[in-house]
């Protein structure tokens, strides 16, 4: 059934319907609205535990601490939240702890700013933690819904970025899963990794030299290998639901036969196809790839979706500071497994709310057919 | 997937009692059995028999000497360990 | 009081470990620290979570692929403890678990300062927790710097004695006090010295609901700089000198567990420990005075 809904209230939504044992969050604009009305649901018996933490870097403790004795753990934050998180969020996906983190995108100070961008989460992407970004509220939706079950499958912490006030704060139609279908989906956590006192166990051991980087190889092999579950569990949400995102890791629009393409997450993409969209009404063959599993990084997919392309242009809201832009490295890296290696330019713009206009993404195609280009837009 | 938890009580494979310098040794004839040197062994490596008083584990026993100290009756002496 | 007095010593023949901490853990010789968790863990019983904090109690019993625990043990960060048992405790309850007892095991830097205020947060909301701090007056498991737990004028290696400033300059942190003052239903000081008494206490502890908070001395060998036999000693010459008192504050009304009649002179205390080495005769005076101002007990005629 459709509901008229705020993107956070309708991200609450999904997540009560998950049932989670523990929910922990602190307020930070813009994701609190999802804190608010969880705490509503609490308030009205509709959710089993919230708890109003002191500080964002104790929602994430809680969450380990409810995911090691076996529980389903949510948090939300933005910003300033999850870089106090950092230390945690290593530390949760080294001790294969599935839980969520639903992120507000925005931007890190200084100069301090509520606004849009991408630094946040991605400042995060070397934790171990998967990262799903969302392009509309109806995907934050679900795959709120998703990630616990790809968390819970693959015991490593998922970090759901939407961003923040484009989609937390925007007002629209949308389908809510019922609790009963969820619960078909998303069956109670069985973990038998846990803490429990009929069965102990040391959880969170340190490792001498001689253990510790096998730990952090692993850790790295399983984040890959989770890029299978990731697309089972969207194939199975699109049959159960009737809703598909591209193949679960990335989307892939009218790039078949584009000789153009730009590489986009979270709603820039949805700005993106309108875009090329645009564009292909005036006869050009360009299309719009999207990333929706920022980590594990989809490589194959995308070099298998770039290969023989003429230009392919990054556009993200980040930013490596003294080197290049994340996402275009891994895309540069990616494309080194292509037959026909395309141009690759990058794009960097929409930090800390700075417009990304439909056409401003236009003017980005057109620079991509002029050659490489390395820009702040 | 391979977290780094640990067995249950796996610790007492460390034999800790190669680190010790200084060995106790009970006077059956002078311990009351009144457990104070189990109570306070760091190493929870003695235990009180009922028949012939307080028994140290030196696979595990440091030989920091709490036990002598606090010993009320003086049955626990410490020497310097003899290594084979 | 005897071993049947309920001092936890076991009545075993031969060479059996039925503790809940297992030997061949790594602590320093006479280190008092596992001596105090196996007294917890023993009133604890079976049906107990330890969560624990960065700190020696952690490297001397959790490394990888053995650990000393028996009881189901989880160790994730320094700082986070409070809130990593929250979330365990609301995540048994919501799971329908409402006996499992959730026991914090930290040391005096992840309680005084980098945790304070996880931990205040956790006892704000009233947490059913059980929180032992064993309190070494400094940051050991890092080479003895100091701490807000460090007592003044002690040296450590970031409070050294200069030419200028003669170790600790602050006073100690009344932690027992700043627990309480935050409405938790129990927040008492203890020392294994007096075993009954600490007993007692985590009996009272185990039997009420809500956040519990018990800080226990916890002498450090290398640390304090003595003799490791003297462990036990210096946690009763403690109380003995009037340095830590024994209370504990239950739901707002402080009584004194232990209150010795005339005390002993705090020589006795500070001289066995290279931390107080470098104290003048004055010094040492201003810390008796301050003693028997504190305390109101009249000190030991010789």
């Amino acid at each position: 059934m459709k509901k008229t809904l705020e993107g956070s209230i309708a991200v609450a939504e999904a997540i009560k319907n998950c049932e989670p044992d523990v929910a922990a969050c602190y307020p930070i604009t813009p994701s609190t609205h999802i804190g608010e009305h969880l705490s509503e649901f609490f308030a009205n018996g509709e959710l089993k535990s919230y708890v109003n933490t002191e500080a964002e870097i104790s929602s994430i403790a809680a969450l380990i601490g409810a995911s090691a004795a076996g529980g389903r753990a949510i948090s939300v934050t933005s910003s300033q939240g999850l870089a106090y998180m950092h230390e945690s969020l290593f530390c949760a996906a080294g001790m294969r702890l599935p839980m969520l983190i639903v992120v507000g995108n925005r931007s890190l100070s200084a100069p301090l700013s509520i606004w849009n961008d991408w630094q946040d989460s991605i400042a995060e992407r070397d934790s171990g933690c998967m990262q799903f970004y969302a392009e509309n509220n109806q995907e934050a939706v679900d795959l709120a819904i998703q990630a616990f079950k790809i968390s819970e499958a693959v015991n490593l912490p998922a970090i759901l970025g939407m961003d923040g006030f484009y989609l937390t704060h925007s007002v629209e139609p949308l389908d809510i899963p019922e609790i009963t279908e969820v619960q078909k989906f998303l069956p109670k956590r069985v973990s038998a990794v846990k803490l429990d006192t009929k069965n102990p166990l040391t959880m969170g051991a340190y490792a001498f030299p001689q253990y510790y980087q096998g730990f952090r190889q692993d850790l790295h092999k399983d984040l890959l290998s989770a890029k299978t579950t990731i697309k089972n569990v969207h194939n199975e949400f699109a049959k159960q639901f009737g809703r598909k995102y591209g193949n679960g890791l990335i989307e892939e629009y009218n790039t078949k036969d584009a000789e153009y393409i730009l590489i986009s997450m979270g709603s820039a993409a949805g700005n993106a196809k309108d875009a090329a969209d645009e564009l292909r009404t005036a006869g050009e063959k360009v299309g719009v790839l999207r990333i929706r599993c920022y980590r594990p990084f989809p490589s194959e997919d995308i070099a298998k979706a770039l290969d023989g392309k003429k230009g392919v242009g990054v556009f993200e809201k980040a930013y490596s500071m003294g080197a290049v832009p994340p996402v275009y490295a891994d895309v540069s890296e990616a494309i080194t497994n292509c037959k026909s290696r395309p141009q690759l330019s990058s794009f960097v713009g929409g930090l800390g709310g700075k417009d990304v206009t439909v056409d401003s993404l236009k003017i980005l195609f057109g620079k991509l057919k002029k050659g490489v280009c390395k820009e702040w837009v | 997937m391979n977290p780094p938890n640990a067995k249950p009580g796996t610790s007492v494979e460390n034999k800790t009692g190669s680190w010790r310098t200084y060995r106790p040794t009970v006077d059956f004839k002078k311990c009351t059995k009144c457990g104070i040197c189990a109570s306070f062994c760091p190493e929870g490596c003695i235990n009180i028999d009922p028949k012939t008083g307080a028994i140290i584990d030196y696979n595990y026993c440091k030989g920091c000497g709490i036990c002598a100290k606090e010993c009320p009756s003086k049955a626990i002496t410490m020497s310097l360990e003899v290594k084979k | 009081m005897g071993l049947k007095g309920g001092l936890g010593a076991r009545e075993l023949g031969g060479l059996e470990h039925n503790y809940l901490l297992a030997p061949g853990h790594t602590a320093c010789a006479g280190c008092p620290m596992p001596v105090i968790i196996r007294h917890v863990l023993d009133v604890l019983g079976k049906d107990t979570i330890v969560v624990n904090a960065t700190s020696c109690s952690e490297i001397i019993s959790s490394q990888y692929p053995r650990s000393a625990f028996k009881t189901p043990y989880i160790h994730s960060l320094f700082e986070n403890t409070p809130a990593v048992a929250t979330g365990v405790v609301r995540a048994l309850r919501a799971m329908g678990n409402d006996h499992t007892q959730v026991v914090i095991i930290a040391g005096d830097g992840a309680t005084y300062d980098i945790g304070f205020g996880a931990m205040s947060g956790a006892m704000e909301r009233n947490e059913d927790i059980i929180y032992i701090c064993y309190d070494n007056e400094a940051y050991m498991n890092t080479g003895v710097q100091r701490s807000s737990a460090t007592p003044p004028l002690a040296k450590t290696t970031t409070s050294p004695v200069g030419s200028k400033i003669h170790g600790k300059v602050m006073p100690k942190k009344p932690i027992v006090e700043i627990c309480a003052a935050h409405g938790i239903p129990y927040s008492a000081s203890a020392s294994i010295a007096y075993l009954p008494d600490f007993k007692a206490k985590l009996e009272k502890a185990k039997a009420m609901k809500g956040f519990r908070f018990i800080d226990v001395i916890s002498p450090c060998v290398p640390g304090w700089g003595y003799d490791p036999a003297i462990s036990i000693e210096l946690s009763r010459l403690a109380v003995e000198t009037g340095m830590w008192e024994l209370f504990e504050i239950e739901n707002g009304k402080r009584k004194d567990t232990f209150k010795p009649g005339q005390l002993k002179p705090v020589g006795l205390y500070l001289k066995p420990q290279k931390r107080f080495k470098h104290l003048s005769d004055a010094e040492i005076a201003g810390i008796q005075k301050g003693i028997l101002e504190r305390t109101k007990i009249p000190l030991l005629k010789s």
